[in-house]
């Protein structure tokens, strides 16, 4: 399970990873793998407020279609136009090529939600008990 | 893993879309264990048999099979299943695994007492062989004698040291491929033999439900039920109306009638799949149910099969929806998928 470090993750296993005012979003490892082979991703627009918990996209595998929810609130400024025709980048490069979009976020105090790796690490192991 | 039909199913093994690939390419081998086979001596018409079962039986050749489905007497699909002729009087009867005890119960009430017929489900194991590469596979393992295997015909063949098995040239990927049935003790073996072959890999319910579903073939419980009779589903061509059979008054009166629903085809502009249950739309107006839906491996869109009570030409436009997600659908042809290993046989 790959979990890195200095990015935030959520219970609903989407991450954040905070550069300066913005953030990258995407779903973790342990999500891209419990759906299995990812075949169709909707993101948010450019410009849609989203609200932190609050769905913000979908994500469908072979298997069945999940929401996914913003680890933050904020704006969205920029989406991967990538995954539309290649979703699988998701699976092959959860944290990096396979981010689904970026965002301002406007209260830094909503990453007291959120959880650090090591975090993470403990209630991803909690969950495959 | 997940439970099926009262077994725990691999679903996938390296994953769904590297498995449904290599099935169409190469070749992949499918634990069916789960399926359910009935052993069964009897003359077919003195025996009830052939009044159970909508396929025309009495004249299948020995050592062919054929597909067909046993109804209720309104016509409803109890379940659909494949006979094998063994010889004038032996048959053997494959069913679905969620069914087995309901057919078997069925059979015994519509039988004559005095055939002989046996649930070997639980003795009898089955693995699938599917893929362009089958033939080779299988003719290192069985010799030539799987050359003389015509599409839906069978034999019976030696392997470990005289242990027999059932191979058919059949299956549920449209692609060539052979099914083989063996006495449960050995097939851990037969999985490992045919695994050494290294064009061979596992593939998993999950592919074997994305295959199929791209050839149309249709699933029990899901596009065949009580509920729908074959000639809603548009399979009428596997009854035999020139012979009585349980549930022909029924189906005889709809064919001349007019089916209530119809089984449709359709293809999503999109790679957002349809999925078991969403509503099917006519211009905004509820016009039918999706009964399976998946996102296309081979063609890279969503597809899908469901019932509507009115027909639609090939090219209707209408829409999927569950909730906030809509997919706008085609009406198209059955096969998704016309150019396959199956059809470049004979």
């Amino acid at each position: 399970m790959n979990i890195p470090n200095n990015i935030f993750y959520t219970k609903d296993h989407e991450w954040a990873r905070i550069e300066g005012k913005l953030a990258y979003v995407g779903i973790s490892d342990y999500a891209a793998h419990s759906l299995g082979d990812i075949t169709f991703v909707e993101l948010p627009k450019i410009g849609q407020m989203l609200k932190q918990s609050a769905f913000c996209a979908t994500v469908e595998s072979v298997k069945a279609a999940s929401d996914v929810y913003a680890p933050l609130s904020g704006k969205v400024v920029g989406v991967n136009a990538q995954l539309a025709a290649n979703p699988e980048l998701i699976n092959q490069s959860p944290y990096e090529k396979g981010y689904f979009f970026s965002m301002e976020f406007s209260d830094e105090a909503e990453k007291n939600n959120l959880m650090d790796a090591s975090a993470y690490q403990k209630y991803v192991e909690g969950i495959a008990k | 893993m997940a439970p099926f039909g009262g077994w725990m199913m691999p679903i996938q093994y390296r994953g769904i879309l590297a498995e449904h690939a290599h099935t169409r390419q190469q070749v992949s081998v499918f634990d069916i264990c789960h399926m359910g086979e009935f052993l069964l001596q009897a003359d077919p018409s003195s025996s009830g048999f052939d009044r159970l079962v909508t396929q025309n039986i009495t004249a299948m050749p020995f050592g062919t099979c054929r597909y067909g489905f046993i109804l209720n007497e309104q016509a409803g699909v109890l379940d659909d299943l494949i006979v094998y002729r063994i010889n004038e009087t032996s048959w053997m009867i494959v069913v679905n695994a969620a069914t087995i005890a309901a057919d078997f119960a069925h059979f015994k009430a519509h039988i004559s007492a005095n055939c002989s017929l046996e649930n070997v489900s639980d003795k009898m194991a089955k693995l699938d062989v599917q893929g362009p590469q089958s033939f080779e596979v299988l003719k290192n393992i069985f010799g030539q004698e799987i050359a003389s295997l015509k599409y839906y015909t069978f034999a019976e063949l030696k392997i470990f040291d005289q242990q027999s098995c059932i191979v058919s040239r059949t299956g549920y990927t449209g692609e060539l491929g052979y099914e083989i049935y063996i006495a449960n003790e050995y097939v851990g073996r037969l999985w490992e033999l045919l695994l050494k072959d290294e064009r061979v890999l596992p593939a998993g319910l999950g592919a074997r439900d994305t295959l199929r579903l791209e050839m149309s073939y249709p699933l029990y419980g899901q596009d065949l039920d009580l509920n729908h009779t074959p000639v809603d589903a548009g399979l009428a061509k596997f009854v035999d109306f020139s012979k009585d059979f349980i549930g022909r008054e029924a189906l005889a009166k709809e064919q001349k009638t007019g089916p209530k629903e119809h089984l449709i085809y359709f293809q999503a502009d999109s790679r957002r799949a349809p999925r078991h249950g969403f509503n099917i739309l006519d211009k905004g107006r509820h016009a039918g149910i999706v009964t399976s839906g998946s996102f296309s491996p081979s063609l890279g869109v969503g597809i899908g099969m469901g019932y509507v009570a009115d027909n639609y030409d090939i090219g209707a436009q209408l829409v999927v929806k569950q909730d906030s997600v809509e997919i706008p659908v085609e009406v198209v042809r059955r096969p998704f998928l016309h150019k396959t290993s199956l059809m470049n046989q004979n």
